[in-house]
């Protein structure tokens, strides 16, 4: 009984919500392919592509969250990508937890730095605030390179324990950690907490004038999205069984700048697209011999070309052209409808 | 040890100056974070090994074919990649990070990805009130000195000048008082691009030149200008010689040093920033309040 009704409303829910829009079809299809994709193949090379590239939509998607929606443009998020695969790898190498304890305790480790750095960012603005955290990972990277005993300078540390051996449950924990978290992210971006955000990337003095504590958003911000980059740090370590200084890497930083602003900001979807699209490519065409030495050259060239056709990223280009948005009610409704599906105003 | 520290921060400082001044004008005037400007210096120390070594030409006119050659390149960057997207500050960011990357990739195609070292254009030694240095390292301070005074002349004494500080303390009452905003912006683009180009021209016999030598100029000289404060000059020079010899220290007093000379310079920008938001001699922007 109560299982039909849960069905009957899910059903309700994709006639009335998913299905009137092609863009939420998409990534509904999309989804559901990643999550059907073993039942084709269990090709090692590409479910291994498919892993580290979930792991780095959910990274992306994490810098989204801190950088489009509040405004926080954070240039050394691997900071929280590298901190959490450290503290993570360290404690599965020397306490010998298992990686379902070290994971969430990485991830942990990776909030309450993010707080910190919150903390200590509440007066930046602007340029210096994305100077002022390119910094940090690089002072982090550096201390580790002065103490080798315990993070094994440059070669990092190595032996750490997989999750599991068998590919096909990887990469289901990459997929579905991706999907949790992008869902998470994207569902507190829509909530009140999420306007709040918005509010605080456009006018933070008109918003401490309307009596909110800008303090404390943008700390949680900074910890939620540090939890989320955390995550997939934590992840790929015990994947890829060794930890080294590239996690905490300037162009891994850049990375997700990158992904974040070529796929378009402040929606999740745009960085979590942005990756899926270019880097499967890029290692695709590694893999010819003519095209491995130019790999770096025609992703910046892609980048290069996305940003002076499309500045908004090709997400929201693409959007912008299978639907259009309510006059009256900012409704969005696919570009074919000629009244709103929602208050009934004609579409222009 | 004294006289190292001294001669290696001078020299250390007087090109991160150079760097840094640079950085900054364009900062100040466009508000652009240019993250090429460092791969200009790259591009200007690798022109000189070609020019100098590989085809032996003099080295008077390798430097000034290579900083003309640069600064054209910075131009041509300028006018096809960055102002098309200037409007969208992020997008500035990306497609400057973008223009780095693909110059470290031509190099590496051009040249390889190894070390490249250049003999010193001038030979020999001089003893300078008791302390001795090559002509190579006092040939870059004579020249370090001499661009920056030369810039110092430029924007106090000409009509430039003045269009250019105008421009950078506010764009629209500039553009209302007659001034040629895109222009001014073009001219502080070629001085800011010329100014990498010398840096890297002076350098290249005195370091190793390669394909990532972009990055850590990069990261100092970020550090640089945001210590000093963004767009201010004053700031830049004074950064500038506060985290060379904070570098130069490092490395030479304490054991792993040059592991810990970035965190150490980066430690005291991070401390400086907690305290002054706006840098050492920063201008709180208005849209930025």
């Amino acid at each position: 009984m109560t299982v039909m009704r849960f069905v009957r409303r899910g059903l309700t829910f994709l006639r009335t919500e998913v299905f009137v829009l092609p863009s939420r079809i998409i990534v509904l299809l999309f989804a559901l392919g990643l999550l059907a994709l073993p039942l084709f193949t269990d090709d090692p090379y590409i479910l291994r592509i498919l892993i580290m590239t979930s792991l780095l939509a959910t990274f992306a998607a994490s810098w989204d969250f801190l950088a489009g929606y509040s405004g926080q443009v954070n240039f050394g998020h691997a900071l929280f990508f590298g901190a959490a695969a450290y503290a993570s790898a360290l404690i599965n190498v020397h306490a010998g937890l298992t990686p379902l304890v070290t994971i969430p305790l990485g991830a942990l480790l990776a909030g309450a730095l993010g707080a910190l750095v919150g903390l200590l960012c509440l007066r930046l603005r602007g340029a210096y605030l994305s100077l002022t955290t390119l910094a940090l990972p690089i002072i982090l990277v550096s201390l580790f390179f002065a103490m080798p005993e315990l993070t094994g300078g440059e070669l990092g540390i190595r032996r750490v324990q997989r999750i599991t051996n068998d590919r096909v449950i990887n990469y289901y924990i990459a997929v579905v950690l991706m999907l949790a978290v992008c869902g998470i992210l994207w569902k507190i971006g829509e909530s009140k907490f999420g306007l709040i955000l918005h509010a605080l990337r456009e006018d933070q003095v008109a918003l401490r004038a309307a009596g909110i504590n800008t303090t404390r958003y943008k700390i949680l911000a900074f910890t939620i999205s540090a939890v989320a980059a955390g995550l997939a740090g934590a992840v790929y370590g015990h994947f890829l069984r060794s930890v080294g200084p590239a996690t905490l890497d300037v162009q891994l930083s850049f990375q997700a700048v990158i992904f974040g602003v070529v796929g378009g900001m402040v929606s999740i979807v745009g960085p979590v697209a942005a990756v899926f699209v270019l880097y499967p490519l890029t290692e695709y065409l590694a893999d010819f011999e003519v095209f491995s030495a130019f790999r770096l050259l025609i992703f910046a060239v892609i980048v290069l070309l996305v940003l002076l056709f499309m500045p908004r990223g090709f997400v929201p280009w693409i959007r912008d052209r299978m639907e259009t948005v309510c006059q009256r009610c900012k409704n969005r409704n696919t570009a074919t409808r000629s009244s709103c599906r929602v208050c009934g105003t004609a579409l222009r | 040890m004294l006289q190292d520290i001294l001669i290696t921060g001078l020299i250390n400082s007087g090109v991160y100056a150079l760097l840094a001044v640079g950085f900054s004008l364009i900062f100040g005037v466009a508000r652009i974070v240019n993250i090429t400007h460092t791969a200009f210096y790259m591009v200007a120390a690798y022109l000189v090994y070609v020019l100098g070594h590989l085809w032996g030409w003099p080295a008077w006119l390798a430097i000034v074919a290579a900083v003309i050659a640069v600064t054209i390149l910075g131009l041509l960057s300028y006018r096809l990649v960055i102002e098309p997207v200037r409007e969208h500050e992020t997008a500035v960011l990306i497609s400057t990070i973008a223009l780095a990357a693909i110059f470290q990739e031509l190099m590496i195609i051009g040249f390889g990805g190894h070390y490249l070292s250049i003999p010193s254009l001038i030979d020999g030694y001089s003893q300078l009130a008791g302390v001795r240095m090559t002509n190579q390292q006092l040939l870059t301070l004579v020249i370090v000195a001499v661009t920056l005074v030369g810039v110092w002349l430029l924007l106090a004494k000409t009509r430039l000048g003045l269009a250019i500080r105008a421009t950078a303390e506010d764009r629209e009452v500039a553009n209302l008082m007659g001034m040629n905003v895109r222009h001014v912006a073009l001219w502080t683009m070629g001085i800011s691009v010329g100014l990498a180009a010398i840096a890297g021209v002076v350098v290249a016999p005195l370091f190793v030149v390669d394909p990532l030598m972009w990055l850590d100029p990069l990261i100092t000289v970020l550090a640089i200008v945001v210590l000093g404060g963004l767009g201010s000059l004053k700031g830049s020079v004074i950064g500038a010689l506060i985290i060379g010899y904070v570098e130069t220290s490092t490395v030479f007093l304490l054991p792993a040093g040059s592991f810990l000379k970035s965190a150490v310079a980066l430690s005291i920008m991070v401390l400086v920033l907690v305290v002054r938001p706006e840098g050492l001699f920063g201008i709180a922007f208005e849209e930025e309040r």
